[in-house]
């Protein structure tokens, strides 16, 4: 006994760094085969709050772009409203809306990880849920994983973990857009069957098949396609709208009957 | 003795800010992120509690795991330099190091940032092929590890000579 003390005492520096390895790396695969830590992640309110004031701050040099970007989709939406075939007006009846739009900041981007989480400066108190969709002027961009009081993070679409559902524009093929970690600009869509007729520059929207995301979100446009390993699937390279490097203003969707959806497939698939 | 505590602490938290808010955001070349932080491990006292030390490195580690979603890539990254530092350091500077009157003074520029590229070498191997965690793509984490290495490198040497610490 008093030789396995000694031994324990003389290495005790080797017995802590085996410890605090151990502690680190069940973190660390726990997160690679689930979902990110709901406790130690960048929502919480120390570094919610420091990455808050970080974006105050360097948010003044990007507001003559911003503000010519918002004037841009500004200019979009008027038209649609200009164009519309019959002059009634929308009928908000809350009853009948089925999505309902937040608008929140970004205070924390990252795109060069193999698995990008960004940071927004609205939580809990201001509406937002876990699995909510998170869109731009421009396209997709990825879904609410964790809130806290004041902040959410969101898991990019450019993450490894990332799995969404997404259609070519104007058919009804569907396959689920993923990401493989090399390029930021391109993500990947797969399960697309090899008899659909492809073409380069064909556009990608979200299908309407996930209760998160609204049909018809553009994603991206088609850059190059092949066949899979078992030639019977394409596998696409998807150029995104998005310029995932340079974000700023971001809109939060939310499904009201993402929960109706929710309970009727768990019933279906208990049975 | 109080004034390199109090020093240390400062740094902590100085560089913590630094790495969160300018160096995570650099994307340099699309995709370089220097991880400055490391210059802590070796800015910090030589005849130093090695238990602490590595204490000190994995709160460090973990703070930033915190700030960037990484979960304990940093951690443990940050961990095992801390770990890994007295044999870096005898490697370097032969047996000098074991000396009672060793200090960085009477050691030449090349065995400092020898010291340097070694911690930073461990650390970005750890960081990123746990990060990847694919032997398929071996190429792309041993282009990540050194674009990005060298980057820190030549960041941290600027650091260390701008801000060369006057108590060790």
């Amino acid at each position: 006994m008093q030789r396995i003390i000694n031994f324990i005492l003389r290495n005790r520096n080797a017995f802590l760094y085996g410890f605090l390895a151990f502690i680190s790396l069940v973190m660390t695969i726990r997160s690679h085969s689930y979902h990110q830590s709901k406790f130690f992640n960048s929502s919480k309110w120390l570094s919610g709050s420091i990455y808050g004031t970080g974006a105050d701050i360097s948010s003044y040099f990007g507001l003559r772009e911003e503000n010519n970007r918002l004037l841009e989709e500004n200019k979009q939406l008027r038209r649609l409203l200009f164009n519309r075939d019959d002059d009634s007006l929308p009928v908000l009846d809350s009853t009948l809306v089925n999505y309902e739009v937040l608008s929140a900041k970004l205070v924390k981007n990252s795109y060069t990880s193999p698995r990008n989480y960004l940071t927004i400066d609205k939580g809990k108190l201001d509406g937002v849920q876990q699995d909510m969709g998170v869109i731009t002027t421009m396209g997709i961009l990825g879904i609410v994983e964790n809130v806290s009081k004041h902040y959410a993070t969101v898991q990019s679409v450019l993450n490894t973990k990332s799995n969404i559902n997404a259609k070519i524009k104007n058919t009804e093929y569907f396959g689920s857009l993923i990401w493989d970690g090399s390029d930021y600009t391109v993500a990947q869509l797969i399960d697309i069957p090899r008899l659909v007729p492809l073409v380069v520059g064909d556009t990608i929207v979200t299908g309407g098949m996930s209760s998160i995301f609204p049909e018809n979100i553009p994603i991206g446009i088609i850059k190059k396609y092949d066949l899979n390993a078992s030639r019977s699937f394409y596998n696409i390279d998807v150029e995104l709208f998005n310029d995932m490097a340079n974000l700023k203003n971001v809109y939060l969707i939310e499904n009201k009957d993402r929960n109706e959806i929710k309970t009727l497939e768990a019933i279906t698939t208990n049975e | 003795m109080n004034n390199t505590v109090f020093i240390n602490i400062f740094r902590f938290l100085l560089l913590i800010l630094a790495q969160v808010l300018i160096f995570n955001n650099l994307n340099f070349m699309g995709f370089i992120n220097p991880m400055v932080y490391v210059i802590f491990f070796y800015w910090y006292p030589i005849k130093a509690n090695r238990a602490l030390f590595m204490v000190i490195a994995f709160f460090l580690g973990f703070i930033i795991d915190i700030f960037s979603d990484t979960m304990a890539l940093n951690t443990l990254a940050s961990l095992t330099v801390a770990y890994a530092r007295p044999v870096l350091m005898r490697f370097c500077f032969g047996v000098n190091y074991e000396f009672q009157n060793f200090s960085f003074k009477n050691t030449t520029n090349i065995q400092r940032v020898t010291l340097l590229g070694l911690m930073i070498l461990i650390h970005h191997l750890i960081f990123f092929s746990l990060e990847i965690l694919s032997i398929a793509h071996i190429l792309l984490i041993l282009k990540k590890v050194f674009a990005t290495g060298i980057v820190t490198l030549v960041l941290c040497t600027l650091f260390s000579s701008l801000f060369s610490p006057k108590t060790e």
